[in-house]
């Protein structure tokens, strides 16, 4: 049984020291949102000067986006920070971590989670329950649970994405704005339907790093649409297992890491 | 007021030459601190490109789904144009990622850029020229050569083009500049500058014209942020100038307006430094 109290106390020590700067915190919470709200807009914008994008309408759209900004969202809130290790390992406060008796993956995000990404994790949500209720959806038991499944496995995918792109700093400390490309590049990636895309691009990103099942994949299986890319129907509701080989892969690009951390010296 | 000031009455024992001396030779230095950052350099370049895929598919996929494949009035190669030359100009006018001064007003660095016998405000401009004239060597380039390969992208076609472009690119690393240092100097009276920051992200990617063209707005709305808000004088305006979105006079009235805002930008931050220096504590021992 793992000792969770310490974990607790990190976690509790966070939400005070934002409790004692509450008008920032609110100011914070607010101005966040935007983010999300900017990546919705986006959409709407480009759908005000084409009625179709990718063959789909602004509806279904509005199903890829809202998976995909859920997903994102709730994944950047939990796991998010983890692109700060950079700045851990410089500083060498990735020492200090490491030799405390508890895992040092969950300390780095408790120590400093950055709980003012909740509006935008409201937001995202919104826009799921919007867009799957205005999808004109024929509900069936299997599209319920997969209306449910498929942004818990996307939470899971972004953050394994996110974990194994922090993890490259163990070997290059410098990594400066890579990981972004796959982070915050793979959201804008499943903000679309991937039949935008085309080419080797495509299939390095939806099928090589796995992004066509966030939420593309799902999205149909949920609108009973054939896939124009010819994978079968079933893909879409299998789409949520890919997490879990996404998670497995960042937990070992994460273990091999930092064994081969070797700190910065003095 | 007979504390040291480091803006007040300097021009007048100034000697032109000397001035343009300083300011070469800080440029000079500033371009050369950006070519040691190798590996960012790389990185950044890296991750525009990728972005880059990304944005040209999309709206490659609004112009294809047009009836007249005509998006905002740009044709499929203007588009791709527009892009890939907007995720290098991203770098050059530096929209993101500098705070550098705020830091300093934080941490009381910013002291000893007061002491200094140049205008702070002059020494930061001298700095970020030389680090946009290594920007562009170094992150527009690459973008723009893998567009060339892998899409069909719009070349300019009248020789006015050049020398507009030019010019539009220079008062745009200009704006750019006077916003961030804008945006830094809030940090003169709120310490904490991560407010006004955020806003400055989120707002000046989508108002400038990074994520869709402006043109695919509602006419006044597009009209509304050239005329209000110095934004589209960041990047759509040079951008619209090299896909030649506009006829010449056109295109030189918005230029013209890239300048207006030019001055009006700088003159605001010669002030706003100018009021901070009256009232600045340096916290600390």
């Amino acid at each position: 049984m793992v000792e969770l109290r310490p974990y607790v106390a990190l976690f509790r020590g966070q939400a005070r020291s934002l409790a004692s700067y509450r008008a920032s915190f609110v100011l914070e919470l607010s101005t966040n949102v935007f983010a999300t709200v900017m990546d919705v807009l986006t959409v709407l914008v480009l759908f005000r000067v084409s009625r179709t994008l990718g063959g789909f309408t602004l509806r279904e759209a509005l199903l890829v986006v809202g998976l995909s900004s859920c997903a994102f969202a709730a994944a950047d809130l939990a796991v998010g920070n983890i692109e700060r290790i950079k700045f851990y390992v410089r500083t060498g406060l990735l020492d200090a971590v490491l030799v405390r008796p508890l895992g040092a993956l969950p300390q780095l995000l408790l120590m400093d989670l950055p709980l003012r990404k909740l509006s935008r994790c409201a937001f995202g949500t919104g826009v799921l329950v919007f867009a799957a209720a205005t999808a004109g959806i024929d509900w069936t038991p299997g599209r319920v649970v997969l209306v449910v499944a498929a942004p818990l496995a996307g939470v899971v995918f972004f953050s394994a994405i996110f974990v194994v792109s922090a993890a490259v700093a163990f070997w290059w400390v410098e990594t400066g704005e890579i990981g972004n490309a796959f982070t915050y590049g793979g959201r804008d990636f499943t903000s679309y339907p991937i039949t935008v895309y085309s080419g080797w691009f495509r299939r390095l990103f939806a099928y090589g790093m796995g992004f066509a099942f966030v939420s593309y994949y799902p999205a149909l299986a949920l609108l009973g649409r054939a896939d124009p890319l010819g994978l079968p129907v079933w893909v879409g509701y299998a789409a949520p297992s890919v997490a879990v080989v996404a998670a497995a892969a960042a937990s070992v690009v994460w273990r091999v890491g930092i064994r081969h951390y070797r700190s910065t010296g003095s | 007021m007979d504390s040291v000031n480091a803006t007040g009455a300097r021009w007048v024992h100034q000697n032109v030459v000397v001035s343009f001396r300083t300011f070469t030779a800080i440029t000079g230095s500033g371009f050369r601190r950006y070519a040691t950052y190798r590996q960012a350099t790389l990185a950044g370049a890296f991750t525009n490109t990728v972005f880059g895929f990304l944005r040209c598919y999309v709206l490659l996929a609004v112009a294809d789904a047009t009836a007249q494949g005509l998006a905002g009035g740009y044709d499929r190669a203007q588009l791709a144009t527009f892009v890939w030359v907007g995720q290098g100009l991203l770098a050059v006018v530096l929209l993101w990622g500098w705070t550098e001064l705020a830091d300093r007003i934080r941490t009381g660095d910013v002291a000893a850029d007061l002491l200094r016998p140049v205008n702070p405000v002059l020494s930061y401009l001298a700095t970020d020229l030389g680090r946009a004239g290594h920007a562009v060597l170094t992150r527009l380039i690459p973008p723009v050569v893998t567009g060339l390969i892998f899409f069909d992208m719009y070349l300019p076609q009248r020789w006015v083009t050049g020398p507009l472009f030019v010019a539009s690119l220079v008062l745009a690393v200009l704006a750019c500049f006077g916003c961030r240092y804008l945006v830094n100097a809030a940090a003169y009276w709120l310490h904490d500058v991560r407010g006004p920051m955020i806003a400055w992200t989120l707002g000046s990617g989508v108002l400038a014209g990074l994520y869709f063209p402006l043109r695919f707005l509602p006419d006044w709305a597009a009209v509304a942020l050239w005329v209000a808000t110095p934004f589209p004088s960041l990047l759509q305006t040079p951008l619209d100038v090299v896909v030649e979105r506009d006829p010449p006079a056109t295109q030189a009235g918005l230029v013209a307006l890239q300048a207006v805002w030019v001055v009006l930008l700088l003159a605001a931050c010669g002030r706003v430094q100018r009021r901070a220096e009256r009232k600045l504590v340096i916290q600390g021992g």
